[in-house]
């Protein structure tokens, strides 16, 4: 067991909390860069997946987790990234003032795909913050909808449903959305967008959401601008989401709506409650629950007997079954029982079950009559 | 005008969809996700009796609704119950991860699969003559006709009970205040066992009417997306608002699809939803919200 004593107000805000972390997450970053070298390419593709889809997990983990608004909508910015990304790379952009399409460098491309879904975020945001609850996760899913609806009917720019293919990328003569290159570019991306969240949430900005997220009326009164801190909350969040569907593009190689529909949406939110609400650790192991279900059950259904194993839709179930037994008993998810665990063994052996005691909490409507 | 007599009946299953999620909702205030799965698996009971064991309809359509009944009082006992003082969120996401295991349990169910099925009714589809012909042209089949009666019916119920019952009342008090519910000796729990029973029998009532027009399969739950517009266009919480809201939502679908270019239809529904959340969050029929501290 570890104390820390306090001699400094900064030490609460500070990145590193004491020099373990130091050595825990340095030696994991070792371990991520070292990866490739000794990894068969598959395993890479499986891990560049992984960033990609823990990028999107961050950038919602960002509206669910600290500002405490529920979008059941995100896969609606995941596919405004990728689109964006697909379409300024390879056909271009008609600008007026020249006589070709422009094509963009990828460079220029993924910070606008950011933009562009940052953009939708606001625009979707700043009507729908007047809501709250589940009027707002109503609303995103609305958004949703229409957008996978404008996706497959916009065919002179997205094709539509006959799916739209991604160029790859290529810096002087190295293909970079293959292989070891995109694997570094999705780590180097996702590194970026942890420390930018880390970084978010100890500034003043990031401590408004987590204080709208607690009490929105306290948080009111303490002087927070709620219109404004949600609408960078949900602009943010869908920002990141968005650069996460532009790596997704390259990822897939080939666009089409049926990638970005309501149950893309559902997988974010799964991944953001199982792997622990409220936490950036959770985001990344939820990503890694979401991509190792489908090849965990795979494998496993080798070992079941034929007539279960060759039953169809086995799949949904158990991850809706796990989905309902991790708000049930492990509330904070992966991440939570994470801490037990490590907690256990620093109080070994004198832990106590009810330091993590959940409280009950009597609902009272927030309907007036 | 022939296109507004379809879009009621279509708008018909939309209200007794809505109805589901109103009533869980002024209950509990747990917005359900899984009320177009506990449709489906209302449906897929009714053709398990009419169809497999040659039940006849009536008979078959009742013990269906029954079991759905008794099928929601489970789901809120197993899954509900242990989340009970949980943040409204997490109650949501039972509810989403109940719908996948619902849907995915039919296909999985040997005899129901996730083919297409169809009940034998005994509305023929048949168009009758609504008004003189002398007067214009408006048909409407049997089936529709059903649909509408049932509704109506169904809705007269309700209202009914949530305002002239006991227990009706008693659900209304849990919904503003459970702590307060409780202390004046209602059996909360019970109460929310009981809103999900009745929630999942009207459910159960709208898959078996919808179930000629669209005939049954395990992806049929996503109508129950179809109802959140309703539900909030009539103002989440009231029962008179859910119907209003699936009638017009059905017409203005129905008429979008008709002078609309395609994909318009899918949306118009959507569309005016987030038009309605803009202008008037609270719906046509909603209270007004609030917060104490």
């Amino acid at each position: 067991m570890r104390f820390l004593f306090k001699t400094d107000y900064d030490q609460d805000i500070r990145i590193a909390k004491h020099s373990g972390y130091y050595w825990s997450y340095g030696l994991l970053l070792l371990v991520v860069i070292a990866a490739p070298f000794f990894l068969e390419s598959y395993y890479i593709g499986q891990m560049t997946q992984l960033y990609i889809i823990a990028i999107a997990g961050v950038g919602l983990m960002l509206l669910a987790g600290y500002t405490g608004l529920v979008s059941l909508g995100h896969a609606a910015f995941f596919g405004i990234g990728a689109y964006t990304e697909a379409v300024m790379t390879g056909n271009g952009i008609p600008l007026p003032f020249m006589d070709e399409p422009m094509v963009f460098s990828f460079l220029v491309s993924m910070p606008m795909a950011a933009i562009f879904a940052a953009l939708a975020g606001v625009v979707i945001g700043i009507p729908v913050l007047r809501l709250t609850g589940i009027y707002l996760a109503i609303a995103t899913f609305a958004f949703a909808i229409v957008i996978e609806e404008v996706l497959s009917r916009w065919e002179s720019v997205t094709n539509g449903y006959t799916g739209l293919l991604v160029e790859s990328l290529y810096v002087g003569d190295l293909e970079l959305s293959d292989g070891p290159p995109f694997y570094f570019l999705c780590l180097g991306l996702l590194i970026l967008v942890i420390l930018m969240s880390i970084n978010l949430l100890r500034s003043p900005t990031g401590r408004a959401m987590m204080a709208i997220r607690d009490s929105e009326i306290s948080a009111q009164s303490m002087g927070v601008n709620l219109a404004r801190v949600k609408t960078t909350a949900f602009a943010l969040s869908a920002g990141v989401t968005g650069l996460a569907g532009a790596l997704f593009a390259h990822k897939l190689g080939f666009l089409s709506p049926e990638s970005f529909t309501v149950f893309q949406s559902l997988e974010l939110l799964v991944l953001v409650v199982v792997g622990g609400i409220g936490s950036l650790h959770g985001a990344i192991f939820g990503a890694m629950f979401v991509l190792a279900l489908p090849q965990g059950l795979a494998i496993l259904k080798d070992y079941l007997p034929t007539s279960i194993a060759e039953t169809p839709g086995m799949e949904p179930f158990i991850f809706g079954l796990i989905l309902v037994l991790v708000i049930i008993f492990e509330p904070y998810g992966i991440y939570g029982r994470w801490l037990k665990i490590k907690h256990y063994f620093q109080m070994f052996p004198v832990y106590k079950r009810a330091t993590f005691k959940r409280q009950k909490a009597y609902m009272k409507s927030e309907r007036l009559k | 005008m022939q296109l507004v007599v379809g879009g009621v009946s279509i708008g018909c299953i939309y209200a007794l969809v809505a109805l589901g999620f109103v009533l869980i909702y002024k209950a509990t205030e747990v917005v359900n996700f899984a009320q177009g799965e506990l449709m489906m698996l209302g449906a897929f009971l009714a053709y398990t009796f009419i169809s497999i064991l040659g039940w006849n309809y009536w008979v078959g359509a009742a013990a269906a609704i029954i079991c759905m009944f008794f099928a929601g009082n489970l789901v809120d006992r197993v899954f509900l119950r242990p989340v009970l003082g949980q943040p409204q969120f997490s109650i949501v996401m039972v509810t989403i991860g109940f719908g996948y295991m619902a849907r995915s349990a039919a296909g999985m169910m040997p005899g129901w699969g996730t083919e297409t099925y169809a009940i034998s009714t005994p509305f023929s589809s048949e168009g009758m003559q609504l008004i003189p012909e002398s007067m214009g042209s408006l048909v409407i089949s049997q089936t529709d006709l059903s649909v509408i009666i049932a509704t109506v019916i169904l809705c007269a119920v309700l209202y009914t009970f949530f305002t002239h019952t006991r227990l009706g009342i008693a659900m209304q008090a849990s919904s503003q205040n459970q702590l307060a519910a409780y202390y004046m000796g209602i059996p909360v729990k019970a109460v929310f066992s009981m809103i999900w029973g009745i929630s999942a029998a009207v459910a159960a009532a709208a898959g078996i009417l919808l179930a000629p027009t669209t005939l049954i399969d395990t992806s049929m739950g996503f109508i129950g997306l179809k109802a959140f517009p309703a539900a909030v266009l009539g103002g989440f919480g009231s029962i008179p608002g859910a119907v209003v809201g699936g009638l017009i939502i059905g017409i203005i679908e129905t008429l979008a699809g008709f002078y609309l270019p395609p994909g318009f239809k899918n949306v118009a529904a959507y569309v005016v939803l987030l038009i309605v959340l803009v202008v008037r969050p609270q719906g046509l029929f909603g209270q007004k919200t609030g917060k104490r501290v």
